[in-house]
């Protein structure tokens, strides 16, 4: 089973709550994927709509809460936001994003450094969402980050594991659970990343923009226990050279010489 | 002239000021308390957090504290996000 931050999660599939339609919506795909973790964000309230409130459409009994500092381009504004997630959490669970360029939305290695030493040491759990650079992922567990988020492909971009190479690289040498996040558009890379061995997969706009996004959630859980099963069950080595799957022994070498 | 410059008085001695909410001014008298000003603006309690010039405010403490003149006041929530 999967344990981060002292918490143990049965599900390796985590929800965004990004873009969808509506909080009903929202709330059966969340029931339908199975996840025990969903992250939010943190914005100005809504001076017109006081009431509107995502709290009460979701149910902290089955879900770890992960704020996120999505908006936040440097690590003072990160700390800031996270300071002000707590307040309204309870908890100190934190997913860090730091993104200072908001057309790629890639994360600042040196500022997500700086604000994950400085907030485990302020006793946030933080999950920092970063570039899939197997130093900097070394570097993150070794200030104390909870796990590690690398990107499979930008954020909201649906273009899959396009950093499978460096991912395998993070999840050899990880001492800390791997969440792939970002980038995941379908259920097959979802399926693809816990083949590789990720601890887990984040995914948001793939589902909640989906024609229909429970079902969605319903073939991501699949996907991501199938790719899961299929890492812990051991997969077969690659070769370039084909290698028959019927025996070669005892052909029928007269009538049928050819299979010979 | 701005707005928090220029102060006058009310018959029951309320002085107006003006604080920035959100980033937008808003103009308060100046007895106002957190608590009162979440309850004008019909904004739920348990569902914000107020950060008043970067400091968070503890919602024991809205009731207590009063609201200064010039005061940046950030009214934050969580809403869907990945």
């Amino acid at each position: 089973m999967l344990t981060i931050g002292g918490h143990t999660f049965n599900s390796r599939l985590f929800l965004g709550t990004g873009k969808f339609s509506s909080s009903a919506v929202m709330k059966q795909a969340i029931e339908a994927s199975g996840t025990e973790m969903v992250t939010v964000a943190l914005r100005r309230v809504d001076l017109e709509n006081p009431e509107d409130d995502i709290m009460s459409a979701l149910d902290r009994d089955k879900c770890v809460f992960l704020p996120n500092t999505s908006g936040a381009r440097n690590a003072e504004e990160a700390i800031r936001l996270a300071h002000l997630a707590r307040a309204a959490s309870g908890s100190s669970w934190l997913k860090l994003e730091v993104t200072p360029d908001p057309r790629t939305l890639l994360p600042d290695p040196v500022e997500t450094l700086k604000a994950t030493e400085e907030l485990v040491r302020s006793g946030f759990i933080v999950l920092p969402y970063m570039n899939a650079d197997p130093i900097l992922a070394l570097r993150l567990q070794d200030v104390g980050a909870a796990a590690v988020m690398p990107l499979g492909s930008p954020i909201g971009t649906n273009q899959g594991i396009l950093t499978a190479f460096q991912i395998e690289i993070i999840i050899n040498q990880a001492r800390v659970p791997v969440v792939v996040d970002a980038g995941i558009g379908a259920p097959s890379h979802a399926a693809l990343a816990m083949e590789m061995g990720a601890d887990a997969v984040l995914v948001n706009t793939a589902i909640s923009v989906a024609g229909d996004p429970v079902a969605m959630a319903r073939a991501f859980a699949q996907a991501v226990e199938a790719g899961r099963t299929a890492f812990v069950a051991g997969m077969g080595s690659r070769s370039k050279q084909a290698q028959a799957s019927s025996p070669l022994e005892g052909v029928l070498a007269t009538d049928l010489g050819f299979l010979a | 002239m701005t707005v928090n410059r220029l102060r006058f008085f009310f018959s029951n001695n309320h002085c107006i000021m003006q604080i920035h909410l959100n980033g937008s001014p808003k103009t308060i008298t100046d007895s106002t308390t957190v608590a009162m000003l979440l309850k004008e603006l019909g904004v739920p309690f348990t569902s914000v957090v107020v950060e008043l010039n970067k400091t968070i405010i503890q919602p024991d403490s809205y009731a207590t504290t009063s609201l200064q003149d010039n005061d940046q006041m950030e009214l934050i929530r969580f809403v869907g996000g990945g």
